[in-house]
């Protein structure tokens, strides 16, 4: 009788518990359906199916050349401007396609805002710097709203303490962890509602880094955030979905604990755990 | 994991963190099989030197914890390599524990060497042979990465469990039969306890086995022998 008992027990369920209570509150943001990327004669990404959970962050990992920053750049059409770039498959922003040709590219992008590897000011102040956005959209009427909207800005991205004496000053005079943050301070000033970050910290030192980590972890408060990293100790420390590129095709995609403890395919444990190059 | 890693040294160092694992677990059945011995040939020079060597496997354990620290700071070991780390730590302290009760059989001993010799004595030899296949089994099952083998000693349990039981439903007679027995018959109690304990820890070490091979954990629910059947044992008539 008990062999029967240990047969039933030996056979757990894959699922725990854990995964049932997400899939109540998750609700998904962007939904990408079989993307493919050629850059001229190379395919890049191939056939790429992924949902964006809202209100959370979403890391792409992968070593270099794997697609990941393509995937990330197919998201608010960044690749449009590569000529030789052509994407298919089906991406959608709440439900609505975002390569239709009714989409305005410049409003999409104030909606998927991004950050880049190297922090990249304007060659203007640090004021200018997040009010060129809301100016440029026509988001502000007077100079009180956009001295307002300037300060939530840098507030949100936990730099307006470090800055508010000196918003003439140059972006360019900020330290680099600085410039990055008011980066993100000038992708937030246009109210997005999705911020992707193509490697935020990767010339930062490690204390620049937590910040911008702890910013990340408070931003999805308010933001659905994408996230490509390098160092996987950073996709495991800021992000709830984990989803790992190899050559072009997207391999696993999961919960970041799952994914880090117990991933279910060979080619991603081979990637976490230092086994491939 | 069949393939390596690209840093070398960190292969190194999870060898090393298993064979030491593999070590202490040579050196607790060791433990085991002397104080078991000691009981049987009533030799309490054995009984002592086990007691005495127990001070080793603490240290192993020390040793290991330590390494375990580590390697989790070094190396930021992740998936597979956490589940290795994490698996060696808690081993290494279920070992401790087993080596333990090995050292708490060999000092019953030390008393039981005062005291007339109890009948049931063979009962306990068949419970220290299935412990210690138990511990052989799954030791290797550590080594060879073999789920099959752990699962079988994790199902071997039920059987020390039953074989417990029934032990201290017979000691409990003898002790209503024999007044005087009692103080031998206790020891023995606890004997038989402590190698019922053993069993438990070889299952939890089973089932990390379980867990650092598959990733995910062998469901908590073991068949087990019932409270119930301790049942009650009626005193005999007086006379």
């Amino acid at each position: 009788m008990d062999e029967n008992i240990a047969e039933a027990i030996v056979a757990a369920p894959e699922a725990d518990a854990s995964d049932a209570v997400d899939a109540e509150t998750f609700r998904v943001k962007m939904t990408t359906r079989n993307v493919n990327v050629h850059y001229a004669e190379k395919h890049a990404l191939r056939d790429v199916t992924l949902d964006i959970g809202e209100r959370e962050v979403t890391a792409l990992i992968g070593p270099s050349g794997c697609g990941k920053s393509t995937y990330l750049r197919c998201l608010n059409r960044m690749n449009d401007t590569i000529d030789i770039c052509r994407v298919t498959g089906r991406l959608e922003l709440d439900g609505q396609d975002i390569y239709d040709d009714s989409v305005d590219v410049v409003q999409l992008r104030a909606s998927i805002g991004m950050v880049f590897q190297k922090p990249n000011p304007f060659p203007k102040s640090i004021f200018d710097n997040v009010a060129y956005g809301p100016r440029i959209h026509g988001l502000v009427s007077d100079r009180a709203d956009l001295d307002q909207l300037v300060e939530q800005s840098l507030r949100k991205a936990g730099l307006f303490d470090e800055v508010k004496d000196r918003l003439g000053d140059p972006g360019t005079s900020l330290s680099g962890g600085q410039q990055q943050r008011l980066c993100i301070a000038r992708a937030i000033a246009v109210g997005p509602e999705v911020i992707l970050m193509d490697e935020p910290c990767s010339s930062l030192d490690p204390i620049a880094t937590a910040r911008i980590e702890e910013l990340i972890d408070e931003l999805r408060q308010n933001y659905t955030i994408v996230i490509v990293t390098h160092s996987m100790q950073q996709a495991a420390r800021v992000s709830q979905k984990t989803a790992f590129f190899h050559l072009g095709d997207l391999i696993e995609q999961g919960e970041t604990p799952q994914i880090f403890t117990n991933p279910r395919d060979e080619k991603t444990q081979g990637y976490i755990t230092g086994r491939f190059g | 994991m069949a393939s390596e890693h690209i840093v070398s040294s960190f292969d190194q160092e999870l060898n090393e963190l298993k064979n030491k694992v593999s070590e202490m677990g040579g050196l607790a059945e060791a433990q085991l099989v002397n104080a078991l011995e000691a009981m049987q040939r009533r030799d309490t020079e054995l009984a002592s030197r086990t007691i005495e060597a127990d001070a080793r496997v603490d240290e192993m354990e020390r040793e290991i914890d330590a390494f375990v620290v580590q390697l989790l700071a070094l190396r930021q070991p992740m998936a597979s390599d956490l589940r290795e780390i994490i698996v060696a730590l808690k081993i290494s302290s279920d070992l401790e524990r087993i080596a333990d009760y090995a050292t708490n059989v060999a000092k019953r001993t030390m008393s039981l060497a005062q005291s007339p010799q109890v009948r049931p004595a063979h009962a306990i030899p068949r419970m220290v042979r299935l412990a210690l296949s138990m511990i052989y089994d799954v030791l290797d099952s550590y080594s060879d990465r073999d789920t099959q083998k752990a699962i079988a000693v994790w199902r071997r349990d039920e059987e020390l469990d039953e074989m417990y039981i029934s032990l201290f439903r017979e000691l409990l007679t003898y002790m209503m039969e024999d007044a005087r027995s009692i103080s031998s018959c206790t020891h023995l109690l606890f004997i038989a306890k402590n190698i019922e304990r053993v069993g438990d820890h070889a299952t939890n070490i089973a089932e990390s086995i379980y867990y650092l091979v598959e990733g995910r954990p062998l469901l908590q629910s073991r068949p087990k022998g019932g409270d119930e059947e301790y049942g009650q044992v009626e005193a005999p008539p007086s006379q």
